[in-house]
């Protein structure tokens, strides 16, 4: 099977080689032939999401166009696959390229969907030891509506004590530019997931999306507590 | 009262809202609560996906038929004896309401809770008239009691208000001496309300659902002050927004369940009241002249546009009691009577950009607004369309952010700059990383994102740089 990683600005740009590495690495263990479009950027959801629309046009066509010959596109973000789902209403008003974003949403699917309900893997082979406690993300969990997938990959990795997160479908407070337009709220809120992560003594936070990653663990780095964290795909890609 | 509440900007009510540690803790609480015995009786309907499709449905269908569903409601309420106004903004609402009390020279009026008065700022017009206004609803009454506080939340008005609080308000206005134990003070406020019960002239009600095919009002309490206040005074004046119609009583009986299951996690309230018309021959009860005012103000503008569906809310504040913003600043915070997501989304529809502009971006976009909506507004995808307007027809976006964004925007369409920006972002991460002394440091952004936190470190290197080598070696790592 063949596989076009996309993998979005923050892995690109901001975080070291380790979440796209692990990405490449495991699907390529399951089988799949992977290939990382060198044309390829951001999803556009920071202008998307700021209103500024036209904006968002220009990057969703650019990004429709380097993974127009993908057979699927996969990516360590919920939320960024969200915002390809979402190119289609960008082009109400031009149904060509319209049919082109629909054409790329349909193939597009974050990691652990995409592994759980494409590739019906459940087990991926990790290993991991440590006591755990995992973020699920809003956008992934009630836009894309990927709830079970992540779980049930984390179930199977062996030595992981896992330890549910309370309160754990309340958002982190990272919202994108929400963080830096809303920094006393975003600061709250990021406090209280902070909080409830101590509750669980997990020495491990793991997520799906990096930019709720970069808020929560920028946020214990400051504070700094004795957390770390961890993509679930450094997690899946662990061996003994 | 008014749509707008509260005085100072944006910020400054926040930063008042999060450090009333009283107040948090209150709204905490009270969203753990309400959000779960929500949870228990919607999961209990076995499919309440299929309840919410339903109710949307039928939302949808009045709005695209409001024109004809609200003749027919004034039609029956005509037919049945009733009066109805159609008020176009709120001047028009309070002088069609002024006017029946001069001509009952009502002075004593006592009203069940309603947004929608409060919005037009109704009691204040009949307080000028120098008529004594009183509040049934406890909540409510405890808010008038304290000097006019506004409200904080549309279905618990005084969320914000611990009961030791509320003993030294009844304490100060009411000479009230006893404990601040909830059933004491309930009681107390029993004792005081029934006389303004017995000697009102007018009562007041807003409206939760008006039935088109009977001419029908519904109310939806746990207290029975509504009751109380359309069964005693002999005139009934009941104040509604004109989005509040459902065509017949089979889907009352839908939206009143969704109402009370969403809001307050009941099957159903106390108290489901059905007023029709006025008392007939032999009936103990009820008034002899019922007056319905029907009030547009601003909601017309709003049908026919990307908004529309902000008007299917059924005011159940479900949205509310699961937004993690709300959670944090509180009600007071938003500056309008209409606060969290669906305030956020209305309160600029209703009153303009201008004095709410912060309004469409205190929010995460988190979506837990939209998944909790009964109803389906997608709250979340409202706030996106607000920014949307705000930076296309408004023209009020900051000169900074547009900049930005046009970078941002020529740099991810153009993958040969995005690589420049790229390749020299570890090396300015790294340089700003840890902020100084827990203060931001860098440009714009980045300052503000350092105020609180750090930026990864960037150690090691990139994916392309891993990628790339891993092509030159031609195997696998």
């Amino acid at each position: 099977m063949k596989v076009s990683l996309f993998l979005t600005c923050l892995a690109d740009v901001v975080y070291p080689a380790s979440v796209g590495k692990s990405t490449v690495e495991i699907l390529e263990r399951l089988g799949c032939e992977v290939d990382f479009p060198k044309k390829q950027t951001c999803c556009g959801q920071p202008a998307f999401n700021s209103g500024f629309h036209r904006e968002s046009r220009d990057v969703a066509k650019h990004m429709i166009k380097t993974f127009e010959e993908a057979e699927y596109v996969v990516s360590p973000s919920g939320s960024c696959v969200t915002m390809l789902h979402e190119y289609s209403k960008l082009f109400s008003e031009d149904p060509e390229w319209q049919e082109r974003a629909k054409a790329l949403s349909d193939k597009s699917f974050e990691l652990t969907q995409f592994i759980v309900d494409v590739l019906k893997v459940d087990d991926v082979g990790a290993e991991f030891h440590g006591n755990v406690t995992y973020h699920t993300s809003c956008h992934m969990t009630r836009l894309l509506k990927v709830k079970e997938a992540p779980m049930k990959l984390l179930e199977n990795v062996k030595g992981l004590k896992f330890t549910e997160l309370p309160n754990k479908q309340q958002c982190c407070g990272f919202g994108g530019t929400f963080s830096v337009k809303m920094v006393p709220i975003s600061e709250q809120m990021v406090n209280e997931k902070v909080e409830h992560i101590e509750e669980t003594d997990a020495e491990v936070l793991i997520g799906a999306d990096l930019g709720c990653l970069m808020n929560i663990g920028g946020r214990i780095e400051r504070q700094g507590k004795p957390i770390k964290v961890m993509h679930i795909a450094e997690v899946l890609n662990s061996q003994a | 009262m008014g749509v707008k509440i509260g005085e100072g900007k944006f910020f400054e009510r926040v930063d008042k809202g999060i450090n009333d540690k009283f107040m948090r803790k209150a709204v905490k609480e009270a969203q753990t609560r309400l959000e779960g015995r929500k949870t228990q009786t919607t999961e209990e309907m076995g499919n309440w996906e299929d309840w919410r499709d339903l109710s949307e449905e039928i939302r949808q269908h009045t709005l695209e038929n409001l024109d004809y569903y609200l003749d027919q409601f004034v039609e029956n309420v005509a037919k049945q004896g009733g009066h109805v106004f159609f008020a176009e903004d709120a001047a028009e609402a309070n002088e069609y309401i002024t006017s029946v009390v001069k001509k009952k020279e009502a002075k004593n009026i006592i009203k069940s809770k309603s947004m929608v008065t409060e919005e037009i700022s109704m009691n204040e017009a009949l307080e000028e008239l120098g008529c004594n206004v009183v509040e049934s609803d406890l909540g409510e009454w405890i808010l008038q009691l304290d000097d006019h506080d506004p409200p904080s939340h549309i279905v618990v008005p005084a969320l914000h208000k611990n009961k030791e609080q509320i003993r030294d308000t009844f304490r100060d206005k009411r000479k009230y001496d006893k404990s601040s134990d909830p059933n004491e003070l309930a009681q107390f406020a029993r004792e005081q309300l029934r006389k303004d019960f017995l000697s009102a002239e007018v009562g007041i009600t807003g409206c939760n659902f008006a039935v088109a095919e009977s001419g029908t009002v519904s109310l939806v309490t746990n207290e029975g002050n509504a009751r109380m206040a359309t069964t005693l005074p002999k005139t009934q004046i009941t104040v509604m927004g004109m989005e509040r119609i459902v065509p017949t009583w089979k889907e009352l009986d839908i939206l009143v369940s969704m109402l009370c299951r969403s809001a307050v996690g009941q099957k159903l309230t106390s108290y489901i009241t059905g007023l029709t018309a006025t008392k007939e021959e032999g009936d103990v009860d009820g008034p002899e002249e019922f007056h319905v005012v029907i009030v547009d103000n601003g909601r017309s503008k709003i049908l026919g546009t990307q908004f529309q569906s902000a008007l299917q809310c059924i005011r159940c504040a479900a949205c509310i009691n699961v937004c993690p913003v709300y959670r944090h600043v509180g009600g007071h915070s938003y500056g309008s009577i209409y606060p969290g997501p669906i305030g956020a989304v209305l309160t600029p529809l209703l009153e303009g950009y201008d004095d709410h502009k912060e309004l469409p971006y205190a929010s995460t976009l988190c979506a837990a607004c939209t998944d909790a909506c009964p109803v389906k507004i997608p709250l979340h995808e409202l706030l996106v369309e607000h920014r949307r307007v705000i930076v296309e027809q408004s023209g009020k976006s900051s000169f900074g952010e547009k900049l930005a964004m046009k970078g941002y925007a020529y740099a991810a369409s153009n993958p040969s700059v995005y690589k420049i920006g790229s390749s020299s972002a570890p090396s300015f991460i790294g340089h700003v990383a840890k902020g100084e002394d827990g203060h931001g440091k860098g440009p714009g952004p980045v300052k503000l994102w350092t105020d609180i936190r750090d930026l990864p470190e960037p150690t090691g290197d990139t994916f392309r740089k891993w990628y790339v080598n891993r092509e030159k070696g031609g195997g696998k790592s």
